[in-house]
This record gives structure tokens, C-alpha cells and sequence, in this order.
């Protein structure tokens, strides 16, 4: 084990780690945005409203993450009605694509997460709700949406962990991310498992952070179950 | 408001689930300060019927009247009624309180949050305000010092108790009562018992579905018997149980004591 290659390399690849963070954070926040309101469909009585999401989720769920960023970064440019509009500054960067395919994969899944613990709320509650004369805006804004949030918890965590491993992809498309700058590193010093060692023990070390974090939120916001 | 108009009047209520007719014609009355009593075995449509006061069961057919005020009913594309006004049937939910059988506390809120939420969120009072009041009402029912337990930290009376006071927040009109003690272990029964009785004596109108027999016959003001959907026995306790009229309501007696 080369430990000097090793600690010169630290500073570019903690740059690295820096974008990925960056990456499945603001992925993850837009896509916890996007995820309600469609969870919220998706449990819906209406058929319509019900099914329509499922475009979007069956496509996003349905297909590799891989093939999603190819379509987005490499697909979109081939259509002169994309280049021509206004979108074209934002879609042509890598760093944009990334996040908006991240954004709407992780969307995706955290809706079909949410919509199932939306389900899965017992239903006196909910009727506990209308009695004391509810309008349906304050039912899911004080007893839905906060008991499925809470329910959904451990699965979501999931769902970010598998996320801060998946925008690994990003390198694919370009981005110098904790994976992107791992490879460009080794392409010059040919140490890849040295380098490969330290990326895994950084993705390992953010994992970790996470889950302290997450457990507190867990420990704070699940209070309420029995010990 | 003057003092005979009835807190609640329900005229002709049925109840149609597919072929299947739950409840066929049920009326009553209930003055201010009455506190009747439901009863019937199961499948009798009692509960069907307590549901459809405030609409949580959508009636197929009737009238109901709170405080004077009708319940703006439309017929719905599955031929049941529903709430023709939003905004009256929210109201007029605000005004009526519910006990469920199961309790159906909001787990995520402890005690006290459990018995502002209403008076806040759907009665726009200030949480000071609520506040003040609900550790009146905890106090009431034996519990203040639970405040901030949760619900999954408490046993099945306590939790109704709690219950109970989250209705009383809202300083209803009425209070209907669904099985409120069908749910939990015999030796839990009595403490809820007496927190009703309670109410029953401070004049509060009630409408209760209930098993409990001793209830009906020594707290209530009036008993409905209700067998296969209709009213079959109604009066006065002392007569309902040691005179009654119809031959089902002996049997129902004879196998309920």
C-alpha cells in the first residue's frame, strides 16, 4: 500500500467528496419536494390523479439510472428544439443533468416510499381528524403528512444512503465527483486500488455521518412509539 | 338559541350498502341535556347509525338537524348523501364530538397536543388559550400528570379518557359516543364509565352506543333499542328495561344482564 500516494491525493479526492455531497444533497431535497405532492396523488381516490404519476415513477423506477443521465446529457442535445431553448444553458452542463436526473430518480422512489406510509396510516386517525371538523388542507398538513413522514423514516434513510452510492454515476457524465476524481487520479498514477481503498473508506465515512445523523432524527421524531 | 329547540333532530335515516339495507328509517330527538342510550346486538346498525350524524357514514336517505340548523345534504354519484356544504359540515363536525371505539388518538401528539390540536387548528383559538384549557380538561378526566405521555405510553382507559377530553376541547354541542368501552380490558371499563357519568350529570347531551347495560339503565335518560335497522323499543330506561314492549327487546334483555 502506497500511503504517500495515498495522503497526496486526499485533498482532490475530499474535493471530490465535497461534489457528491453537494450532489445527493440538493438531489435529495428536490426530490423529497417533488416526492410529496406525487405520493399524494398517488394515494388519491381519483383514478386519474392516482395513475397519471405513474408515468413518471414507472420510468424513473422501471430504468438504470445510467441510462437516465445518457438520455438526459447525451439524448436531449441531439433534439435541435432543446438546443434552440431556453433550457439549453442549464441542460448542456453536466453538473445541471446530474442534478436533475438524481432529483427526479430519487423523487421517484421516495414518492412510491411516502405513498405507502400514507397508506398505511390507520385510518381512525384520519377520521379522528374529520370529526373534530377538519378542512381536508389542515388533515394533511397536521395528521397525514407528518404521521407518514415519520412512518416512512427508516425506508427513506435507505433511500439516501442507496442515492450518495448511486451519484457515484456522475463521473459518467463528466462530473469530478468522489468516483470522477478517484479515476482521474489513478489514470495518471496508476495506484487503483490505493486509490479505490480510500474512496470506498470516504464513501464509508460519509455513510456513517449520515446514519449517526439520521438516527438522532429517528430517535427524536419516533419518540412517540413505545420503547 | 331558545331552550326547546332540540340539539339534535334526525328524521328517517337509512343506510344502503349495496343490496344490503343497514338502517330503515331511524328518527329521534335529543333534547339538551339527554343522554340516550343505543343499544341492540350487532349488526343492528348502531353504529352505522351514530356515523351517519356527523357524516363519517354517508346516509342513503333522512334528514339531520344540529341545533336547529339542517345539514345541507346532495346526493352523490353512488346514490348516497353527502355534504352538500364544506363549510357547514366542518362546522357543524366542530360542533358535534365523536368518541371513537378504538380511541383513534393521534399517535405522533403527545396528551396536550392531542387536546389543542382542534381548538387551534379548526377553531383558530391561541395555543395560551387552548392550553388552559385542556389542563382543565385533563384534570377533569384524571390525567393531567400524563400530559406528556404518548398514546402508545398509555393503557386503553386512559387513552379513552384522553379521548374523551379532545371531544370535550371543542365544547361540543353534543357528544356521540361509539362503543366507547367495547375496546378495552374489563377491569378498564368502570374508569371511562365514570368519566361519562360524569358529564351525563353535568347536563351535557349525549348520545351513546353501548354493551353496557348498567349504563344505559342507570345513567341515560332515554334507550333506543335498534334491531335489524330499525327502532323496535325507545323510552325512558325504567320502562325500556322492566316493561318492555316488544318481544325481541325481552329476549335482548335476557340474554344482555
Amino acid at each position: 500500500m502506497n500511503w504517500e500516494e495515498i495522503f497526496i491525493a486526499l485533498p482532490k479526492l475530499l474535493d471530490g467528496a465535497l461534489l457528491t455531497v453537494e450532489l445527493v444533497l440538493i438531489s435529495c431535497i428536490v426530490g423529497f419536494v417533488i416526492a410529496t405532492p406525487v405520493a399524494l396523488m398517488r394515494s388519491s381516490q381519483n383514478w386519474w390523479l392516482r395513475n397519471i404519476p405513474l408515468i413518471y415513477t414507472y420510468f424513473f423506477r422501471g430504468t438504470p439510472l445510467l441510462v437516465q443521465l445518457f438520455l438526459f446529457y447525451y439524448g436531449l442535445g441531439q433534439f435541435e428544439a432543446v438546443r434552440e431553448s431556453f433550457l439549453w444553458p442549464v441542460l448542456r452542463e453536466a453538473y445541471w443533468c446530474a442534478l436533475i436526473v438524481f432529483a427526479l430518480n430519487t423523487g421517484a422512489y421516495t414518492a412510491e416510499i411516502f405513498r405507502g406510509a400514507i397508506q398505511a396510516i390507520p385510518h381512525g386517525e384520519i377520521e379522528a381528524g374529520v370529526a373534530i371538523g377538519m378542512k381536508k388542507a389542515t388533515l394533511y398538513r397536521r395528521v397525514v403528512l407528518p404521521r407518514a413522514i415519520r412512518m416512512a423514516l427508516p425506508s427513506y434513510g435507505n433511500e439516501i444512503i442507496l442515492m450518495l452510492k448511486s451519484s457515484a454515476l456522475a463521473y459518467t457524465i463528466t462530473l469530478f465527483d468522489l468516483t470522477g476524481v478517484t479515476r482521474t487520479i489513478i489514470a495518471r498514477n496508476y495506484l487503483a486500488i490505493e486509490m479505490y481503498f480510500t474512496a470506498g473508506v470516504i464513501y464509508l465515512l460519509l455513510t456513517f455521518i449520515f446514519i449517526q445523523v439520521w438516527m438522532r432524527l429517528e430517535k427524536h421524531l419516533l419518540r412517540f412509539q413505545k420503547v | 338559541m331558545s331552550k326547546d329547540t332540540p340539539a339534535l333532530e334526525v328524521t328517517d335515516i337509512h343506510k344502503q350498502f349495496g343490496t344490503l339495507e343497514v338502517l330503515k328509517g331511524i328518527s329521534l330527538t335529543a333534547h339538551y341535556g339527554d343522554v340516550i342510550s343505543i343499544i341492540g346486538s350487532s349488526g343492528s346498525g348502531k353504529s352505522t347509525f351514530l356515523r351517519c350524524l356527523n357524516l363519517l357514514e354517508r346516509p342513503t336517505q333522512g334528514s339531520i338537524r344540529v341545533a336547529g340548523e339542517d345539514m345541507k345534504l346532495k346526493r352523490e354519484k353512488d346514490g348516497q348523501l353527502g355534504a352538500a356544504d364544506k363549510k357547514q359540515i366542518t362546522r357543524l363536525r366542530a360542533e358535534i364530538g365523536f368518541v371513537f371505539q378504538n380511541f383513534n388518538l393521534w399517535a405522533h401528539m403527545d396528551l396536550m397536543e392531542n387536546i389543542i390540536e382542534g381548538p387551534t387548528q379548526v377553531k383558530g383559538i391561541s395555543k395560551k388559550e387552548a392550553t388552559e384549557k385542556a389542563a382543565e380538561l385533563l384534570n377533569k378526566v384524571g390525567l393531567y400528570e400524563r400530559k406528556g405521555h404518548y398514546p402508545s405510553q398509555l393503557s386503553g382507559g386512559q387513552q379513552q379518557r384522553a379521548a374523551i377530553a379532545r371531544a370535550l376541547a371543542m365544547e361540543p354541542e353534543l357528544l356521540l359516543f361509539d362503543e366507547p368501552t367495547s375496546a378495552l380490558d374489563p377491569e378498564l371499563v368502570g374508569e371511562v364509565l365514570k368519566v361519562m357519568q360524569m358529564l351525563a350529570e353535568e347536563g351535557r347531551t349525549m348520545l351513546v352506543v353501548t354493551h353496557e347495560m348498567g349504563f344505559a339503565r342507570e345513567v341515560s335518560s332515554h334507550v333506543m333499542y335498534l334491531h335489524q335497522g330499525q327502532v323496535e323499543e325507545f323510552g325512558r330506561p325504567k320502562d325500556v328495561f322492566e316493561n318492555p314492549k316488544s318481544e325481541r327487546m325481552k329476549q335482548f334483555i335476557s340474554t344482555e344482564l
